[in-house]
């Protein structure tokens, strides 16, 4: 199944236990970009095979004229097909820039789709330098050129290692709700599961947004929260807006997790 | 469900990594076998994987997270519900003997097909060139088939293959490399619809043709055998078994009186046409060594009886293989 967010195509599989993973498909432009290192690792390939003729030339020019035809067209032909099944799915290129070739059924690549996607790059290549290939991608709703439609291939997006930025989730040592158990269970109470993972997203991503835009969105969401509960004074006036929406953000959700925590085995 | 990301990561990443090196030495070894234990580890932490999957897909503020859990979740998926044998080993013996010839006779509409466009294209050229002599520039584009053929007949008897002395070596790797990718652009061009086979099948048929009839009717029919048929008895062939992988391409894409989808019709084949690759490479490989070893040499260095009878032998061998070989261990219930 297919599914395209936020202008971006993904692969949707459904696994037979009903879980749903999508996965990025790779754009056109990274791929053309993989292909280019790619050639660049054939040409420094056939550069080391041609230091390798000139020493053969000099016991037989015939042996060494043929080593080259030979070798030349196994690196060219045989580079991607080696590549993909050695790494699994992976040329240099595509190691470089993060793309994987997959099963489109999400499925283990097999060795004759390794090989089918390979051998059918010269009707990709027609007339010229990928157009046709790449024309069959763009207008493929899965990105596969012709190549990768025989084959049943999809060239992924693998993502980047993630990390999370934690002090932003965790508690402030002294959170001052606290002192008011009565209003944070008013605040769980009226704030809407899903203001309240607004508020959250905001906390998370506060670093991508520009200060002005930050300042005005902490004051809009302690603006909306002081109006489903009022703190007293010198708890409201002694914190910024956005530390009041981390303190409110994190007595929901710390109830959340203990609910959550008393639930795990 | 909301919960809270940072604990949730914490908690679970020692999992996630876990399977993550499962995977990464599965996928380094392609010929490692679990043992019990670590199969049911793996099913457990791909189980626990996918369920963190599942909390967290609603949790719309983790895109990265989500986006490694589904890379990871997709691993493991693809290595615990893959039923196609990983283990099988390649035994050459096996694939030439059996699968091989098993596969060229599987498919023998594609193969009188492909024969049968390459006929045509014979005829064609051939008629061309007797009705317009003139039509040889436009048809053969090679400078050393341009001249009479009596002349080049005479010309290469005098030389006695001296003038391939110290290349033939690189002429055969020329020829290989150049044969195989012409076979292999046939194979391809099946992604046409099986127009572009169509197409290059009768050009080389249209070539074949016209140089067959340019050499007859100058009364050098015996070189011309004797030239062409010592190679040209695998090359042709290897040619043609190229265009009928192309037309199994075609047919799987075209998919009439098929119930099949299309993604299963094309998987249905694709085995078969790996193994036709690999076969008209391998016969390509030995068509490039005798047409630079062998083909050159005309009378009175080796007699034209010999190299024809050498032809001949190869053709013969070639298509009792192809017809015969395997057919043992066939199985009685082939594919549509």
């Amino acid at each position: 199944m297919i599914a395209t967010s936020a202008g971006r195509k993904t692969l949707r599989i459904q696994t037979p236990e009903g879980v749903v993973f999508n996965l990025q498909i790779a754009e056109i432009f990274s791929r053309f970009l993989a292909w280019s290192v790619d050639g660049a690792a054939i040409s420094v390939a056939s550069s080391l095979i041609g230091t390798i003729v000139n020493l053969l030339a000099v016991l037989s020019p015939d042996v060494a004229g043929a080593f080259f035809a030979v070798s030349y067209f196994v690196i060219s032909v045989g580079y991607g097909i080696f590549t993909e099944w050695h790494w699994r799915g992976q040329s240099l290129g595509k190691r470089l820039l993060r793309l994987r070739v997959i099963d489109a059924s999400g499925l283990k690549l097999q060795f004759s789709q390794i090989v089918i996607r390979n051998l059918l790059r010269p009707v990709d290549l027609l007339p010229i330098a990928y157009l046709l290939g790449g024309l069959v991608s763009f207008s493929s709703r899965r990105g596969q050129r012709l190549g990768d439609l025989a084959a049943n291939t999809v060239v992924i997006s693998m993502p980047q290692s993630f990390s999370i930025q934690s002090q932003h989730l965790k508690e402030s040592k002294y959170n001052s709700f606290r002192n008011y158990p009565h209003l944070e269970a008013r605040l769980r109470q009226r704030v809407q599961p899903v203001e309240a993972a607004v508020a959250l997203d905001a906390i998370l991503r506060r670093d991508e947004i520009e200060p002005g835009a930050r300042l005005e969105l902490f004051q809009q969401l302690a603006t909306h929260f002081r109006s489903l509960v009022t703190f007293e004074e010198k708890v409201d006036e002694a914190i910024t807006n956005e530390q009041f929406v981390r303190n409110a953000v994190a007595s929901i959700y710390r109830q959340k997790n203990d609910r959550a925590s008393k639930s795990l085995p | 469900m909301i919960l809270d990301l940072q604990q949730f990561i914490v908690t679970e990443r020692p999992r996630w990594d876990e399977l993550e090196d499962l995977l990464h030495r599965i996928e380094q070894d392609p010929g490692l076998r679990l043992t019990l234990e670590q199969t049911r580890r793996l099913h457990y932490l791909y189980d626990r994987a996918a369920s963190d999957l599942l909390r967290l897909s609603t949790f719309a503020s983790s895109p990265e997270v989500l986006g490694y859990l589904e890379t990871l979740v997709g691993r493991a998926y693809g290595e615990i519900h893959e039923t196609r044998d990983p283990h099988r080993r390649f035994l050459f013996l096996q694939w030439f003997t059996r699968e091989l010839p098993q596969t060229f006779r599987r498919h023998l509409r594609a193969f009188a097909l492909s024969i049968g466009l390459t006929l045509l294209g014979t005829a064609f050229g051939a008629v061309i060139l007797h009705l317009d002599p003139d039509a040889k520039e436009t048809l053969l584009p090679f400078e050393h088939l341009m001249g009479k053929p009596s002349e080049r007949v005479a010309e290469e008897e005098q030389n006695q293959g001296r003038h391939l002395e110290g290349m033939k070596a690189s002429f055969a790797g020329q020829l290989m490399t150049h044969n195989i990718q012409v076979g292999m652009l046939t194979l391809a061009m099946g992604m046409t619809y099986g127009l572009g086979t169509i197409v290059l099948l009768f050009y080389n048929g249209v070539i074949l043709g016209a140089v067959s009839y340019d050499y007859i009717q100058d009364g050098q029919t015996r070189f011309l055998l004797g030239w062409l048929l010592p190679h040209g008895s695998i090359e042709i062939p290897s040619v043609i078994i190229a265009g009928q992988a192309g037309f199994i391409l075609a047919g799987a894409l075209i998919g009439s009186r098929q119930r099949l989808s299309l993604r299963d019709r094309l998987a249905a084949v694709r085995n078969d046409l790996v193994t036709l690759i690999g076969g008209f490479c391998l016969l390509l490989v030995w068509a490039g060594i005798v047409e630079a070893f062998f083909s050159q040499y005309h009378e009175p260095v080796l007699p034209y009886g010999v190299k024809i009878a050498f032809g001949l032998v190869e053709l013969v061998a070639l298509f009792s293989f192809l017809g015969f070989c395997g057919r043992k261990s066939e199985p009685k219930e082939t594919l549509p």
